[in-house]
């Protein structure tokens, strides 16, 4: 199994070089190019959706993660940490806290976090990579997810095996298709069901997703047909060139053409549905950024109120200026990009 | 010779516009309208693009459309039988005129 960018000592582990790497490229800042379309900044909406990334540590290494996560990584979230997430969380109309990881239910805390989060009456989402449910430790968990009505968003990046275990690691995409049918036995994305399940589709490559609506028939259609598998909605994701993804990108030769697809595929309507604008993303340290991505390249917010959850202020956020970056472009070309699929 | 084709040279398409402007214009409003969601789909005149660069062995045109069939949501599977398609036609092609061949060889012959 590959090792993360951090346990190898990569240079790209070092985000700064990571930051430097994308700002000297010969694509136009994103910021110029936002300009160009008549945006002059990305401002934050009323606050929505908090983004609570748990911790790296998982049990998959995929080829593609920009959070350079693995069983290698032991950064997560503590209770302490938690209870300021929930603090924050009550005192504000916050409707969505998806929590994400990593594997997030590797947290030792992730199944209080999601009592707590229910009984305060928010929506709860988890990013799930569908193997840790077929893991003996993980037995019950399926079960409590449903008990807690959580809603799942599942990676799969195909609805073919070569092309998904190309991507997450030989023999993901058959434990992942055992995930999905124990989501089903238990009312995930059946019919009349409370159980949501969202599956994602991202590039298992350097190239943009199709028509969201056109993979999800494709998904629809082969995961019933060759596994009897059901979902509720398919999310497509673009890949950021960011940590992991990035490595591929330089390793494989395509960086310069795929920055240049982004910029070339830039979309002025996605930029105005772009998911930080009604996002707040915490860290498993507690400090608060714009987005996932702005969290792994280390972008905090530049809100001028304060950086850490334990003392949030939802005010403060209300009409700042996003954090910016090249990787910006991963979620404005095409349709756009979001944790909530295309955005236009 | 091994350069002549320069994938960059692709970005540069639309230079042909430059000596015939109103020729170049047209051809590329065409060509965008072609490709266009219409009957088919995009995947599927993605498809048929990718089938007809190999048969005109177009190295831009492959390039292009392989990325095109991708995004558009095609696999492997299915972009190596659109070139088959495109293998089975130009040798169905040859083939097929060897009943020519037939008929000229029968005249000729006692």
């Amino acid at each position: 199994m590959t090792k993360s960018l951090s346990y190898r000592h990569h240079p790209l582990s070092v985000v700064a070089d990571q930051r430097a790497l994308l700002a000297h490229g010969d694509v136009p800042r994103f910021e110029d190019r936002l300009q160009q379309a008549g945006i002059e900044a990305l401002t934050r909406k009323t606050l929505r959706i908090m983004q609570i990334n748990v911790g790296k540590l998982c049990n998959q290494t995929c080829r593609h993660c920009h959070v350079d996560a693995g069983p290698d990584r032991r950064e997560i979230m503590s209770w302490e940490t938690m209870t300021s997430c929930l603090a924050a969380l009550e005192r504000s109309e916050i409707e969505i806290v998806d929590i994400t990881g990593g594997a997030p239910e590797m947290n030792p805390h992730f199944r209080e976090l999601v009592e707590h989060v229910r009984a305060l009456g928010r929506h709860v989402i988890d990013r799930c990579n569908l193997t840790i449910l077929t893991l003996p430790a993980y037995a019950d968990m399926v079960a409590f997810l449903a008990r807690h009505e959580v809603e799942i968003v599942a990676s799969l990046p195909y609805y073919l095996g070569e092309r998904t275990d190309a991507q997450r690691g030989t023999g993901v995409f058959d434990r992942s298709i055992d995930a999905l049918r124990m989501l089903n036995a238990a009312g995930y994305g059946q019919p009349d069901s409370r159980l949501q399940l969202s599956l994602v589709y991202n590039p298992t490559g350097a190239f943009l997703p199709p028509a969201q609506e056109a993979v999800e028939a494709d998904y629809r259609r082969e995961l019933a047909r060759r596994f009897g598998i059901i979902f509720n909605r398919l999310y497509c994701i673009t890949n950021l060139p960011i940590n992991r993804f990035l490595e591929y990108l330089i390793e494989s030769g395509n960086y310069d053409d795929y920055m240049q697809r982004l910029h070339d595929a830039f979309n002025p309507a996605a930029a105005h549905g772009v998911m930080c604008r009604d996002t707040i993303s915490i860290g498993w340290d507690g400090a608060l950024y714009d987005c996932d991505f702005n969290q792994m390249l280390d972008l905090r917010c530049n809100h001028g109120g304060p950086q850490h959850i334990r003392d949030f202020n939802a005010e403060a956020l209300d009409g700042a200026a996003i954090a910016l970056g090249q990787h910006c472009y991963g979620c404005t070309a095409g349709a756009g990009s979001s944790c909530g699929g295309a955005v236009t | 010779m091994s350069d002549y084709y320069e994938p960059s040279d692709l970005k540069r398409f639309r230079e042909i516009a430059e000596n015939a402007t109103e020729l170049g214009g047209k051809f590329f409003d065409y060509y965008g309208a072609v490709l266009s969601e219409g009957a088919l789909t995009e995947r599927e005149k993605a498809l048929i693009a990718l089938a007809v660069a190999h048969a005109e062995q177009c190295p831009y045109c492959i390039d292009a459309f392989t990325r095109t069939c991708l995004e558009k949501g095609s696999n492997l599977d299915q972009m190596t039988e659109a070139v088959h398609v495109a293998a089975a036609i130009k040798g169905g092609a040859a083939l097929v005129h060897g009943v020519q061949m037939r008929k000229v060889a029968a005249k000729l012959s006692m």
